[in-house]
């Protein structure tokens, strides 16, 4: 119970430093917002900005704007050879970085070599012409993964740790062997099969444990979007992708290419089907892991930005009892969405060693 | 006259929200009925709700 009332509280103070966080912004910027979203303008400025800001991966991190507890991160780039350097030579992306005699300026969330004053050439649709350097900077996003891979294996090392000594679990063990049982008891065996479950466990965990507490995070007020950022969840589904075709047995190729027990003409187009079928699944699990996440995320942040359209206090209290509700909410979309991807990779997985004996 | 995008994303909402409505129903019945299947009657609700979620943010994003 009183776990339970920590975490409750621990919720109440995301959604209040988040809060502070939007006040934080200068009082222009809260004037623009307050006309943006009474005229329905679509201009850069406003609450539309602010969550397209949040919503995009950046180069620098920001922990607290107001108090001004932002870092900056390195920028890694390859541009005939190596370019790297500190990401607050761009200033928010106001100013022209230079290395080693090149220039590079951010436009739109994205680096572009331009020449010493940093001037952006259109071309055509309205995109940018400049050449654009190959980017591997640690950005907000890489940043935030490597820290929770980084815990994961602390966390998870030396609960194997504490195993190997007592079969009893100890301290953070007590919390994590519920779900790591309900990972294998739940997902595991009932779609994979007792006899292939084993090789597979690995890799469900670490999926299972990253999605969710990635998503947590997110829904702290660090402004993190690590599973709402497409390229995130493409690289998850590709892993599932790639472990059940190079695991699959010829059962699995056989229904896929020579589907059994249909008539001979139909083999062929079926065997066109099921082949973009293999594809379409895995697209289907970047599809929704991103956009339960991105929705989440846009839906609170739109409540806390009515919250400065209103200057009522009824109006005002109402939102913030929204914003609570639907933070709670988000609690359990992030724990589903980590189950559901499990769970359909897990689906996945046995239908790629399932043995079929009775054809 | 045209119809903004918008619209059939809407309906495509109405859509998806009737069928996962459906599947939570049914899924309930389904329970009480079956006290014993639970667990497994839910497992399949949850998968198939995410499916048609699928479809219906699918088409929130295509606008």
């Amino acid at each position: 119970m009183n776990r339970i009332l920590s975490f409750c509280l621990l919720v109440a103070l995301s959604i209040g430093l988040s809060t502070v966080d939007v006040r934080g912004e200068d009082n222009s910027q809260e004037e623009d917002l307050h006309m943006d979203l009474k005229t329905g303008a679509h201009d850069e400025n406003g609450a539309k900005a602010y969550i397209q800001h949040h919503l995009q991966d950046s180069y620098d991190y920001t922990i607290w704007h107001a108090m001004g507890w932002e870092f900056p991160l390195p920028v890694i780039l390859f541009d005939d050879g190596l370019h790297i350097f500190s990401s607050s030579r761009f200033h928010h992306g106001e100013s022209v970085a230079s290395c080693d005699g090149k220039y590079y300026k951010i436009y739109h969330g994205k680096i572009y070599e331009t020449d010493e004053a940093g001037t952006i050439t259109m071309g055509e649709h309205g995109h940018p012409s400049n050449p654009k350097p190959l980017d591997f900077s640690i950005t907000k996003n890489v940043f935030t993964i490597m820290l929770m891979g980084a815990f994961l294996i602390l966390v998870f090392s030396r609960m194997a740790k504490s195993y190997k000594e007592n079969p009893i679990p100890k301290k953070g063990g007590k919390f994590l062997e519920p779900l790591v049982l309900f990972v294998r008891d739940e997902i595991a065996i009932p779609n994979i099969g007792e006899k292939h479950y084993k090789k597979y466990m690995s890799y469900l965990l670490t999926v299972f444990f990253f999605i969710w507490f990635i998503n947590l995070v997110g829904l702290t007020p660090l402004g993190i979007n690590v599973t709402g950022n497409i390229a995130v969840t493409f690289a998850l589904a590709l892993m599932t992708y790639l472990i059940t075709q190079f695991t699959a047995n010829k059962h699995y190729w056989g229904h896929i290419f020579w589907m059994p027990g249909v008539p001979v003409p139909m083999r062929i187009p079926l065997a066109l089907i099921e082949l973009l079928g293999t594809v379409i699944k895995p697209f289907s699990l970047m599809i929704r892991l991103y956009a339960n996440i991105s929705a989440g995320h846009v839906v609170i942040m739109s409540l806390l930005a009515l919250l400065y359209v209103f200057t009522n206090w009824m109006a005002r209290g109402a939102f913030l009892g929204l914003t609570l509700f639907l933070s709670v909410i988000e609690l359990l979309v992030a724990f589903l969405q980590a189950y559901i991807f499990t769970m359909l990779t897990a689906l996945y997985f046995g239908g790629a060693v399932a043995e079929h004996d009775d054809h | 006259m045209e119809i903004p995008a918008i619209v059939g994303a809407g309906l495509i909402v109405i859509g998806a929200g009737l069928g996962i409505g459906k599947i939570g129903s049914s899924a309930m019945e389904a329970i009480a009925r079956q006290p014993e299947a639970a667990n497994k009657v839910q497992t399949a609700m949850i998968i198939a709700a995410a499916l048609i979620e699928g479809i219906g943010f699918a088409a929130l994003f295509a606008v």
